[in-house]
C-alpha cells in the first residue's frame, strides 16, 4: 500500500523582548541560576503578573505578517499540570481567544530543479510564559532547579496538518524561522532554544481524507533533526500499520544519537491540563489603532520581496529565495543591484557566489560584510563593460577581500569606505583585458607560428584543435584576453 | 450533567489533593449541588449577549517592557529547604 505522511508543526518561538511576560525580570541569555529569577517567576505568595506590551505588541506584529486575525478581547488561561520548574503549578497560556487566529504561510520548493509554490493554514499563535530548567545531573540524588527561563514570553505558532514530507515540514519551519528573525521578534537562536520545533505526525493511506492517529515529537532544535524525527517516526508508524497494528497517541522523544523517536514515559492524565481563565489577569483588549500603528512599522515582508525580485529583476524562485533568506541578506543585494540596475542576475550571482562563500568561511552576516556592496557594485560594472573577465574578477575579489579591514561595523554605518578599490587592484596590477584588436591579433599569430601541428589538425576537420589554440592563446595574454575576441580572431585567420 | 464519585477522585489527583472517601463523598454532594446551579443558569437564554471572561468589566493594563528587577537570589534562598551552585534542590524527578 502507498502511504501519506501528515505533518503538523507547533513552533515556539521566544520573544525577543528585554523583560519577563509577566515581571520586570531579566530574559538576558546566560546569567547565573536563579540569579533572573524574581519574586513573580518564584511564584511567593501574595505576586500578580501584570503583562508585558512589547510581548503582546510581537504577537500583533507576527498576526498581520502571516495575515491572521488579531483578536480582541485575547483571554489568559491556566494550564495546570506538576512539575518543579513550573513553581504555580500552571503555566499561563491562552486556550480561548488567542491573540493570533487563522492566518497562512506561503511555502516555495524547489525540488528536482523544479520551483513548486504551497499554502501551509495556521491555526493559532498564542501568548504564553516558558517554564523553568530542570537540571538532572547528579546533585546527591536530586534534581536542580534554575529558574531563569520561567516567565520568558513566548509565541507557540500552531500550524494545521498541511504538510505532506519532512521535506515540506523543513521548509515550513525554515520559512517561519526567517519570518521570526525578518520581523524581529525572535533572535532564532535555535541551540539557546528560542527556536523550538514541535512535530505531530501521522500516517494514513494514499487518497484517504481520514487522519490517521497521530504522534507528537517534542523539543525538535534542529531542521536536520526535524526531518530526521520525522522521517524515522513516519516509518515506524507505517510498519506498525503494515503488521496489523494500531498507533497509539503518545509524546514521543528524538534520539539524535541513535535517529529514533522513542515513547516518553506518560502518565495517564497527563493531557488533562484543566484550561481555565486566569483570574489574576484581566482581558487584553488590542485596539484598532494600536493594531495600525504595528502595521505602519511592518517592514516589507519576505514573501513580498521574492515576489518583487522575481517580478521586477527577472530572478527565479530559487535566487529569490536564497536572496531573502534574511534581511541582512537582501539589504546586501539590493545595494549591490541599485547600482547595477541593467545587470540583476550577475549581482545575484555574485551574492549568493563569491560573496555569500566568503562569509561563510568567516562566519560573518552580510551586515557586516567586509566588502560594502559599492565596492563590489564597482568590480561587477569592470565585468559588464568588458575590463576584465569574470574569471580575473574573481582574483581582483580575492584581494579587494584581503586589503579592506576587518572591522566589526555593519555597511551601512562604515565612513571613508575606498569605492574605487576594484578599479586600484585592476589598475596597479595591469589585469585589464586586452581588447585592443592589433595586440591580440599579433598575440594570436604568434601562438599560430609556434603550433604548427594544431593549425594542421584543424584544416584536417579537428575542432578539437581550435580550442587548444584559443587555450593557448588565453595563456599568452595570462587571461587577460577577451575569449569572444580571441575566437574571432582565430577563426577568421584559420580560414583565410 | 452528573458528577460521580471516580470524577471526584480524578479531579482530586490531578490537583494533587489527597481526600479520604468520606471527603470524596461529602464533595461530591457540595460539587453536585454547584452543578445544579450551573444547570439552572444554563437555562436562561443569553444567545444574545457576549460571555464575559473575568467578573470585572475592565481590561488588562500593560506595563512598558523594561527590566525592573534586581538579582534578589541570596534573599530568595535564604529560605529554600537546599540549594547548591544557585539551583535550588528538589527531590529527583526522572528516573
Amino acid at each position: 500500500m502507498q502511504w501519506e505522511t501528515v505533518i503538523g508543526l507547533e513552533v515556539h518561538a521566544q520573544l525577543s523582548t528585554e523583560s519577563k511576560i509577566f515581571s520586570g525580570a531579566s530574559t538576558a541569555f546566560g546569567a547565573a541560576p536563579n540569579a533572573e529569577a524574581c519574586a513573580v517567576d518564584l511564584a511567593l505568595p501574595g505576586v500578580l503578573p501584570v503583562l508585558n506590551r512589547g510581548a503582546v505588541e510581537r504577537a500583533i506584529r507576527f498576526g498581520l505578517a502571516v495575515g491572521a486575525k488579531i483578536n480582541s478581547p485575547s483571554i489568559f488561561a491556566r494550564k495546570n499540570y506538576f512539575y518543579p520548574d513550573l513553581p504555580k503549578g500552571y503555566q499561563i497560556s491562552q486556550y480561548e481567544l488567542p491573540v493570533v487566529e487563522g492566518g497562512h504561510i506561503q511555502l516555495q520548493i524547489v525540488q528536482d530543479g523544479k520551483e513548486q509554490e504551497k499554502t501551509v493554514r495556521l491555526v493559532r499563535a498564542h501568548l504564553e510564559e516558558d517554564a523553568g530548567k530542570s537540571l538532572h545531573e547528579d546533585f546527591h540524588g536530586m534534581s536542580g532547579i534554575d529558574l531563569n527561563r520561567a516567565g520568558t514570553p513566548l509565541l507557540e505558532i500552531v500550524s494545521e496538518p498541511d504538510m505532506r514530507s519532512s521535506a515540506e515540514a523543513v521548509v515550513y519551519a525554515k520559512i517561519l524561522h526567517s519570518l521570526v528573525r525578518w520581523i524581529g521578534i525572535c533572535d532564532g537562536n535555535m541551540q539557546e532554544g528560542s527556536f523550538r520545533c514541535d512535530a505531530n505526525v501521522s500516517v494514513r493511506p494514499q487518497g484517504s481524507d481520514k487522519l490517521g492517529t497521530r504522534c507528537e515529537i517534542k523539543n525538535l532544535n534542529s531542521f536536520r533533526f526535524l526531518e530526521k524525527a520525522i522521517d524515522y517516526e513516519a516509518r515506524r508508524q507505517i510498519e506498525i500499520l503494515e503488521d496489523g497494528g494500531a498507533i497509539q497517541q503518545q509524546t514521543r522523544l528524538f534520539d539524535p544519537e541513535k535517529g529514533e523517536t522513542r515513547a516518553m514515559r506518560s502518565k495517564e492524565d497527563a493531557q488533562d491540563y484543566r484550561y481555565f481563565p486566569d483570574p489574576d489577569l484581566l482581558p487584553l483588549e488590542i485596539s484598532g489603532s494600536w493594531i495600525e500603528e504595528v502595521k505602519k512599522a511592518l517592514p516589507e515582508l519576505p514573501q513580498q520581496m521574492r515576489n518583487r525580485f522575481e517580478h521586477d529583476y527577472g530572478l527565479s524562485m530559487y535566487d529569490a529565495l536564497a536572496l531573502t533568506a534574511d534581511r541582512d541578506n537582501s539589504e546586501y543585494y539590493e545595494a549591490v543591484a541599485e547600482k547595477l540596475p541593467f545587470d540583476p542576475k550577475l549581482c545575484a550571482n555574485w551574492v549568493m557566489g563569491e560573496v555569500s562563500a566568503y562569509l561563510n568561511n568567516e562566519g560573518k552576516s552580510f551586515d557586516f560584510c567586509p566588502l560594502s556592496p559599492a565596492q563590489l557594485a564597482q568590480l561587477l560594472l569592470r565585468i559588464k563593460d568588458g575590463t576584465i573577465s569574470g574569471k580575473i574578477a574573481k582574483d581582483v575579489f580575492r584581494q579587494m577581500w584581503a586589503q579592506v579591514s576587518a572591522e566589526s561595523i555593519s555597511w551601512k554605518n562604515r565612513k571613508g569606505v575606498d569605492e574605487n578599490l576594484a578599479d586600484r587592484i585592476i589598475e596597479s596590477q595591469g589585469l585589464k583585458q586586452i581588447s585592443d584588436s592589433n595586440a591580440l591579433e599579433k598575440l594570436v599569430q604568434e601562438v599560430l607560428t609556434a603550433n604548427p601541428k594544431s593549425v594542421e589538425e584543424f584544416k584536417a576537420g579537428k575542432e578539437k584543435a581550435f580550442n587548444a589554440l584559443v587555450g593557448q592563446v588565453m595563456k599568452a595574454a595570462k587571461g587577460k584576453a577577451n575569449p569572444a575576441q580571441v575566437n574571432e580572431i582565430l577563426r577568421k585567420k584559420l580560414t583565410e | 450533567m452528573s458528577l460521580s464519585l471516580d470524577d471526584v477522585k480524578r479531579v482530586a489527583n490531578l490537583a494533587r489533593i489527597e481526600i479520604s472517601e468520606d471527603e470524596a463523598r461529602q464533595t461530591l454532594i457540595q460539587l453536585s449541588g454547584i452543578f445544579g446551579l450551573i444547570e439552572q443558569m444554563q437555562a436562561v437564554e443569553t444567545s444574545a449577549i457576549t460571555p464575559m471572561s473575568h467578573a470585572q468589566d475592565v481590561m488588562q493594563r500593560l506595563r512598558a517592557d523594561a527590566v525592573t528587577e534586581i538579582d534578589q537570589r541570596e534573599l530568595f534562598q535564604s529560605v529554600a529547604p537546599q540549594v547548591e551552585a544557585g539551583l535550588y534542590l528538589v527531590p529527583k524527578v526522572i528516573e
